[in-house]
């Protein structure tokens, strides 16, 4: 089927010095097919039967992997490959016109790649820069508070050949550094008492050794310390429930997998405060008896691999990672691991099956990763966040956390606050604060609607903007989002329930088929054809997705929907027909929206008065 | 009780579960019938079709997936339930393109009997009309696409002699589809086509030749409700 000997032998010798620098090793099967992206900007199909022959796995596994993936692809993405975010705040920020330069200056359109593959145009769900849009990915390269005239002068570079670093703008903190020199601004606005403060690597560490391994598990149960990711499991619990499983060996897994829209301080707590992360994985280390830490880092911020490559370097140098720490028995390593675009990944049970180097599908669970995980050895995976609270805790004492936020939710929560304020970035506070106190603190005013916790989690209107931010109430990662009066809501529901049908993994019907479903009735309620009948349609199918689905994407992929439903009727019901009680599905516009594209036009889904 | 057994109880209704068993084992070893369309025999339990929702305490969980314990208590034949898997089947009938009058499998298809079981008229969603192939490059299988609905059946239970895999799901979300490797010389054997069809519960993986040797009519759900043979079982139980 090859067409072309001389490629066929290049792909095989890249293969073949690829599966040896790996030490034939199956779980860095993503890795290897990252390098093969990056050097063919595609993974050619023959790439695929050397790596299965390489690495003896069966051939339609390799393509299964190299398929699910949004950053491979099975043809060429051109030597220079731009995925522009198109998430709700980018193009609230202006992405609409900043794609229009891209394909006016390219002379294509996004989805293709030029004929002499030198630029191709893509699309990419959240890149974790809400604080500074419109933003793109160009070979992975961040380019922020992107303006048509600057896209000129990008793509001018691009045909030329030229360099994209000559192109990046100085960062902020660490962002400049010389392993790092991305244009990221941190936009850190509240710095708190856990994560912003004085910081010296190691001294937690020491405080854990002393105290020993069960201690350090009491402690981190005392604080009452929960997982920062959003679901919010009790972490010492979790610790203890790992440690409790008789096994060979354990793993401890840092989820940098930030792939809900409106979230982005990993992205900052890794530039800014990697040396506190990691020493709180190493700390879950010793205190479960683990080996072995992975960071799983999404592709996204593969930009900070080499800078997080040279901190973990410099804590063995201090005997603080590696071998006998501290001069201790202990030994305890860390690798980083890339993602290759996935929001799934987030889910702990897809993550470890992306990290073994397979589809990130989530698990069937139980067994819980804890007693099956990582190469089904007992597994805690946390979020960077947890794993810093855990090490201050163990530096200042479960009471001196357990002082700050709430009865129920101790400690302080970092907020990646983004959309219609004066002062987006990231916030550290004490949790229980209303959503009015935070649009106070970020400058925001003419407030329609707040999302908490992103697409998964909840739309909420002015009534209640008195409602606290804590795990009794509104339990957040993190994301909180702001849309103004002068936004139409529709666009942002419609938005994330195209994120969701994008990014579910498929595997199981109600969240594949129904999702999609979903959309389609939304669309139809946009474009006027909505009765009363199709609202409570939307509902029922909303809360089947939520029940029946199979992981925490489908059971909260519905929530777009359902919050803005309950929260803000009125959208809806100035929408639907209330002069009939049924419409068919069929809509003159909407029907005609593909001959639309074609003579470059958008549809037009916006309603008549 | 003997040893490894424990006391569970459907829908009102108390058995003796095998320790270990997932409820829709136990359940059908008691003559009680949980629908399903991706669990199958002895093959680890996939959970993609979701037709087995049950209500355990106040949690919806796959009962196939899902181990029996100790006094558990399951709910089954609820007129939500019932009406949450007749949604569920109504999804996979729109999602892909289903001709049961012209389908080789028609009488013997899984999808279609439970569509017949739960009463499905007309899907009450819109059908996606989804543009899907047909592959017949094998000697022995045809891949019909149109009617997968990617339960991963053959994915699980259909393996080389030396048991890797030979069936996969490639891509994901909307455009997840299982794949045969075509480049693998026992994917054009007579054998691998037989057991692919007999495993698959719709109409997706059909064996060249003999589609019709059984007239329509005569096929196994024409003439009785799929679950009805485990029912049967239930006064004997």
């Amino acid at each position: 089927m090859e067409q072309n000997p001389s490629l066929d032998s290049q792909v095989r010798q890249k293969v073949v010095q690829l599966t040896k620098f790996y030490q034939q090793d199956k779980t860095q099967l993503l890795a290897m097919l990252r390098e093969i992206q990056s050097e063919f900007r595609m993974i050619p199909g023959p790439a695929i039967d050397y790596l299965a022959e390489e690495l003896d796995i069966p051939r339609i596994q390799v393509e299964g992997t190299a398929s699910f993936y949004h950053f491979f692809s099975s043809k060429n993405r051109g030597r220079y490959t731009v995925y522009m975010n198109t998430s709700a705040t980018s193009e609230m920020a202006g992405a609409a016109a900043v794609m229009l330069a891209f394909e006016k200056a390219a002379g294509i359109k996004f989805g293709q790649t030029s004929e002499n593959q030198q630029i191709g145009l893509f699309t990419t769900s959240c890149i974790g820069m809400c604080d500074q849009e419109p933003a793109a990915l160009i070979n992975d390269f961040v380019f922020t508070h992107l303006t048509p005239a600057r896209v000129e002068e990008i793509v001018k570079v691009i045909k030329e050949n030229g360099s994209l670093q000559s192109l990046i703008k100085s960062g902020e903190g660490k962002n400049s550094s010389a392993l790092v020199s991305a244009e990221v601004k941190n936009n850190i606005r509240f710095k708190g008492p856990v994560f912003f403060t004085d910081y010296a690597p190691g001294e937690a560490l020491k405080v854990a050794m002393e105290s020993g391994s069960l201690e350090v598990i009491e402690a981190i149960r005392k604080s009452g310390l929960r997982g920062r990711g959003g679901a919010g499991f009790p972490t010492g619990q979790k610790w203890g429930s790992c440690r409790a499983t008789d096994a060979e060996s354990r793993y401890v897994i840092c989820n940098v997998d930030e792939g809900e829209p409106g979230t982005f301080k990993d992205r900052v707590l890794l530039t800014e405060r990697p040396e506190l992360i990691f020493e709180g994985m190493i700390i879950a280390g010793y205190a479960i008896e683990a080996k072995q830490g992975i960071v799983y880092l999404r592709s996204e911020y593969s930009y900070l691999k080499k800078y997080l490559e040279q901190v973990l370097e410099g804590l063995r140098s201090q005997n603080l990672l590696g071998r006998r720490i501290l001069k201790s028995r202990f030994s305890f390593d860390i690798q980083i691991k890339l993602g290759a675009g996935a929001y799934i990944c987030g889910e702990e049970s897809a993550l470890i099956e992306s990290a073994e180097g397979k589809r990130g599908q989530p698990r069937n669970r139980p067994p819980f990763p804890v007693v099956s995980g990582y190469l089904h050895q007992p597994t805690i995976v946390n979020n960077p966040e947890t794993f810093g609270c855990a090490a201050k805790i163990i530096l200042k004492g479960s009471d001196w956390f357990k002082k700050m936020g709430t009865s129920a939710s101790s400690g302080v929560k970092l907020l990646s606050i983004s959309g219609d304020c004066e002062k987006p970035g990231i916030y550290e506070v004490q949790w229980g604060h209303t959503v009015r106190e935070i649009l106070g603190f970020c400058g925001a005013t003419e407030v329609l609607a707040v999302q908490v916790g992103g697409p998964s989690g909840n739309f909420l209107s002015e009534k209640e903007f008195d409602r606290k931010i804590c795990y009794s109430d509104l339990s957040t990662g993190g994301a909180f989002t702001i849309f103004s009066k002068k936004r139409d809501l529709f666009s942002i529901i419609h938005n994330h329930m195209e994120f969701f049908t994008k990014e579910t993994c498929g595997f199981c019907v109600p969240c594949r088929a129904g999702n999609t479903l979903l959309l389609k009735q939304l669309e139809k309620v946009m474009i006027g054809n909505g009765t009363a009948l199709d609202l409570k349609k939307i509902e029922e199918l909303g809360l089947l997705v939520k029940k029946a689905s199979r992981c925490g994407l489908g059971q909260s992929s519905p929530n777009p929907l359902l919050t803005s439903l309950k929260n803000f009727p009125e959208i809806y019901q100035r929408v639907v027909r209330q002069d009939v009680d049924y419409m068919s599905q069929f809509n003159m516009e909407f029907a005609t929206s593909d001959s639309a594209k074609v003579a470059n036009r958008k549809p037009n889904l916006e309603i008549g008065d | 009780m003997e040893q490894g057994h424990i006391k569970i109880n459907i829908d009102g209704r108390e058995i003796i579960a095998k320790e270990g068993q997932s409820i829709v084992q136990a359940a059908r070893d008691n003559g009680i019938f949980i629908p399903t369309l991706c669990d199958f025999k002895s093959l680890q339990p996939a959970g993609t079709c979701r037709m087995c929702l049950v209500k355990v305490g106040e949690r919806y969980v796959s009962a196939c997936t899902t181990i029996v314990s100790q006094g558990m208590s399951v709910e089954n034949e609820s007129v939500e339930l019932k009406e949450n898997r007749k949604s569920l089947i109504e999804m996979l009938f729109v999602e892909g393109n289903h001709m049961c009058p012209s389908c080789e499998k028609s009488g013997n298809c899984q999808l279609q009997a439970l569509a017949y079981r739960y009463q499905m008229t007309a899907p009450r969603y819109p059908f996606s009309f989804t543009q899907r192939k047909i592959d017949a490059s094998l000697p022995y299988l045809v891949v019909e696409h149109n009617r997968c609905i990617q339960c991963l059946r053959c994915v699980r239970g259909v393996k080389a002699k030396d048991g890797h895999d030979i069936f996969g799901f490639i891509d994901r979300g909307g455009a997840i589809h299982i794949s045969v490797d075509t480049t693998d010389t026992e994917a054009a054997t007579e054998v691998i086509a037989q057991k692919a069809m007999d495993i698959c519960p719709v109409g997706a993986l059909i064996k060249k030749g003999g589609a019709y040797r059984v007239p329509i009519g005569e096929r196994k759900y024409d003439n009785e409700v799929i679950g009805s043979d485990v029912e049967k079982e239930r006064d004997k139980v």
